[in-house]
C-alpha cells in the first residue's frame, strides 16, 4: 500500500468521524485513491457517504486519524493553504447548494473569479460550458427559477469549470431518470478519461452494476475497497432485478449511449456529446 | 471609483436590510464630527491669536468718587506711579466716549458723562518680554490711589486660553468616541451580515476562496455605506457651520476675536467622511477575517 502512496490523491488511515458528542459515523477508514482512478462510493442512506466526501473537500475535520489530499497532509496544513487545496477539487453537492442571488452564469464563474482569472476569459469559459450543458438560454437565470435538472446541470458545470483534479458527486443521479443518470455517468467517464480522478456517491446499486469500475462501500461507517469490477452486461445473476426491471435499465443505458447529447425529458435542451467535453475545458 | 461600486458582488449585502440603518447613523456621528471639529479648529485659532495678540496688556480702573477733582488727583498719582515702573512701555488714558462706549452694551444710549460718573480707565502696555507682577503694582497702587484696580489681561487670558484648551479636548474625546462609536457600529452589522450569508460563505469557501476574497466583498459595502453616510452627514454639517459662523460673525468681534473656518479647515472637515468611510472599511475587513478564521 505505501508503495503506491506516490500515486495516492487521497488517502485516509484510521480516520474516525464523529459529530459533536454523537457515536462514531466514521469507523477506522483506511483506503488510498489512484490518480486517474474512478471510484463509486456505495452505501445505504445514512451509511456515512456524504460526511467521507465532506471530510475529502474539507468540509470537516477528521475526529481522528489521518487525511491526506494531493500528498498534503491536511492536519498541519495551514489554514492559509487550504483554498489552494480546494481549487483542485469540483464538488457536485448533493443538495447543489447553488447560490441563489446570482445567475446562473455568476455561479458556474465563481470557481474562476476565486481563483483570480482574468473577466474575459470567465465570460469565455463560462458561456462556452453552459452552452455544452444545453443552458445557454438560461445563462441569467436565477436558481430557483430553474428546474431541478437544470439546477444540477449549473452545479456539475460549476463543479468542472475549473479543470478539477479530483471530481466528488454526491448522488448526482438521485433525482433524474435511469436516461439521465447514465448521460450523467458518461460525462463522468469522460472527464475521468481527461484525466480527472472520480468519486461519486450513489445507492442506485444498478446503475454501479452496469458501469463496473472501483468501489467504495460503506456499511454502517465501516469502509471495505473492492477493485474495478469487470463491466456486467447483465445484473441478473445477483439480482434483485426482475427481468423486466432488467430489461428497462438495459434499454435506458442503450438509449443514453444511441442519443448521448439527448434532449431532456423535461425540455428541449441538449446536452452536449460528452466526447467534446475536452474542447471546452 | 462608479466603477468600483458597480462590481458585482457574490453575496448579496446591498439587499440586507439590517445594514439600511448604518449610513444614517454614519451621517448623524459625521454631523456631530464635523461640528466638533470645526470648534476645535475655530478655537484653536482664536487661542493662538489670543496666547500672542493680548498677553502684553493690562487695564488700570479708578473707580469714580463723590468728587471729580479728587478724582484727577487720583488719575495723576495712578499715572506718576505707572511712569515709574520699569516694565510699562506705554500707558493712555481712555477718553471718555470711549469708555461710554464700551459701557454701551450695558447701559443703553442712556449712558451720558454728565449724568452718570465714569471710571476712569488706563490702557497699559508692557515691553515686550518684560515680567511684570501685577500684584505688587495693584499694592503700590492701592497705597496711594483709594479705589484703583488693575485688571490684568494675561490672568482672564490664561484662564479663556485653559478653558479653550479643556473645550478642545473635550472635542477631540467627542471625535474619539465618534469613532468608537463607528467602530462598534460596523462590527455589529459585519457580523449580522456574516451569520445572514453564513451558507453562501461556506459555499464559497469549499469553492476554494480566500478569506480575503471574502472580507474584500463586505470592506467594499462597508466604504460605500460609509462614503454614502458620511457625505449625508457633511452635507448637513457645513450648512449648520455656516449657520453658526453668520450668528458669530453678527456678534462683530466684540466678545470674541473673528471666529471662522481658514481654508485648510474646510479640507480637514471635509475629509471627515472619508475618514470615516476608511474607519468603517477597516473594520469590516478585520471583523470579517478574525471571524472567518473561526471557520475551517
Ligand atoms: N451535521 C450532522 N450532525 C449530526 N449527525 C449527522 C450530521 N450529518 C450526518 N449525520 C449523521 O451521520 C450519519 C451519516 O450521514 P451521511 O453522511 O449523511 O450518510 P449518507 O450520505 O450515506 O446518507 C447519519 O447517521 C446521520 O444522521
Ligand atoms: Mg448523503
Amino acid at each position: 500500500m505505501a508503495a503506491a502512496s506516490d500515486d495516492a490523491i487521497i488517502r485516509f488511515e484510521n480516520v474516525g468521524l464523529r459529530y459533536g458528542l454523537g457515536p462514531e459515523v466514521l469507523k477506522d477508514v483506511n483506503f488510498e485513491l489512484a490518480k486517474g482512478s474512478f471510484h463509486f462510493l456505495i452505501g445505504e442512506s445514512g451509511a456515512g457517504k456524504s460526511s467521507l466526501l465532506k471530510l475529502i473537500y474539507l468540509a470537516l475535520k477528521p475526529s481522528r486519524g489521518l487525511i491526506s489530499l494531493f500528498g498534503h497532509d491536511i492536519a498541519v496544513t495551514s489554514r492559509h493553504q487550504l483554498p489552494a487545496l480546494r481549487r483542485r477539487v469540483g464538488v457536485v453537492f448533493q443538495e447543489f447548494r447553488l447560490l441563489n442571488h446570482l445567475s446562473a452564469f455568476d455561479n458556474v464563474a465563481l470557481p474562476l473569479r476565486v481563483a483570480g482569472a482574468k473577466e474575459n476569459l470567465v465570460k469565455k469559459h463560462v458561456t462556452e460550458l453552459l452552452t455544452w450543458v444545453g443552458l445557454q438560454s438560461h445563462m441569467e437565470a436565477r436558481p430557483p427559477t430553474l428546474s431541478g435538472g437544470q439546477q444540477q446541470r449549473v452545479s456539475i458545470a460549476r463543479a468542472i469549470i475549473a479543470r478539477p483534479r479530483l471530481l466528488l458527486a454526491d448522488e448526482p443521479t438521485g433525482n433524474v431518470d435511469d436516461v439521465m443518470g447514465f448521460r450523467l455517468m458518461h460525462l463522468f467517464e469522460e472527464l475521468n478519461r481527461l484525466g480527472t480522478t472520480v468519486v461519486i456517491a450513489t445507492h442506485n446499486m444498478q446503475v454501479v452494476e452496469r458501469l463496473g469500475h472501483g468501489r467504495l462501500l460503506l456499511d454502517d461507517g465501516n469502509l471495505t475497497v473492492k477493485p474495478p469490477q469487470p463491466k456486467k452486461e447483465t445484473v441478473a445473476a445477483a439480482s434483485r432485478l426482475s427481468k423486466g426491471e432488467e430489461d428497462a435499465l438495459a434499454a435506458a443505458e442503450q438509449a443514453a449511449i444511441a442519443d448521448p447529447f439527448g434532449d431532456f425529458p423535461d425540455e428541449n435542451e441538449t446536452f452536449g456529446d460528452p466526447a467534446s467535453l475536452g474542447n471546452y475545458l | 471609483m462608479f466603477k468600483f461600486f458597480a462590481r458585482r458582488s457574490d453575496l448579496p449585502l446591498d439587499r440586507d436590510a439590517h445594514s439600511q440603518f448604518l449610513p444614517w447613523l454614519i451621517a448623524f456621528m459625521v454631523f456631530l464630527a464635523v461640528l466638533a471639529m470645526a470648534g476645535m479648529l475655530m478655537l484653536n485659532a482664536v487661542a493662538e491669536r489670543w496666547d500672542q495678540g493680548v498677553t502684553g496688556t493690562l487695564t488700570v480702573q479708578i473707580a469714580p468718587s463723590e468728587d471729580p477733582s479728587e478724582d484727577d488727583i487720583r488719575l495723576r498719582n495712578a499715572l506718576t506711579i505707572l511712569a515709574s515702573t520699569k516694565a510699562i512701555d506705554r500707558y493712555e488714558v481712555m477718553s471718555d466716549a470711549r469708555v461710554l462706549k464700551l459701557l454701551e452694551p450695558w447701559l443703553g444710549g442712556i449712558a451720558n458723562s454728565d449724568e452718570l460718573p465714569l471710571p476712569r480707565l488706563i490702557d497699559v502696555e508692557l515691553h515686550s518680554g518684560a515680567d511684570l507682577d501685577a500684584a505688587q503694582l495693584t499694592e503700590r497702587l492701592a497705597a496711594r490711589v483709594p479705589g484703583s484696580s488693575v485688571d490684568d489681561h494675561r490672568v482672564w487670558l490664561e484662564r479663556l486660553v485653559s478653558l479653550i484648551r479643556t473645550v478642545q479636548t473635550l472635542a477631540t474625546m467627542v471625535l474619539f468616541f465618534i469613532a468608537m462609536a463607528t467602530v462598534g457600529t460596523v462590527i455589529f452589522t459585519t457580523r449580522t451580515g456574516l451569520a445572514i450569508h453564513r451558507e453562501a460563505i461556506e459555499v464559497l469557501h469549499l469553492i476554494g476562496a480566500q478569506d480575503s476574497y471574502i472580507a474584500r466583498q463586505f470592506a467594499r459595502r462597508a466604504l460605500a455605506l460609509g462614503l454614502t453616510g458620511g457625505l449625508l452627514g457633511l452635507v448637513l454639517g457645513i450648512p449648520t457651520l455656516m449657520a453658526i459662523g453668520y450668528l458669530v460673525g453678527r456678534m462683530d468681534g466684540f466678545l470674541l476675536p473673528s471666529l471662522h473656518l481658514a481654508g485648510y479647515h474646510w479640507i480637514l472637515v471635509g475629509l471627515l467622511p472619508v475618514g470615516v468611510a476608511l474607519i468603517a472599511m477597516i473594520t469590516a475587513r478585520t471583523t470579517v477575517l478574525r471571524s472567518l478564521a473561526k471557520m475551517l
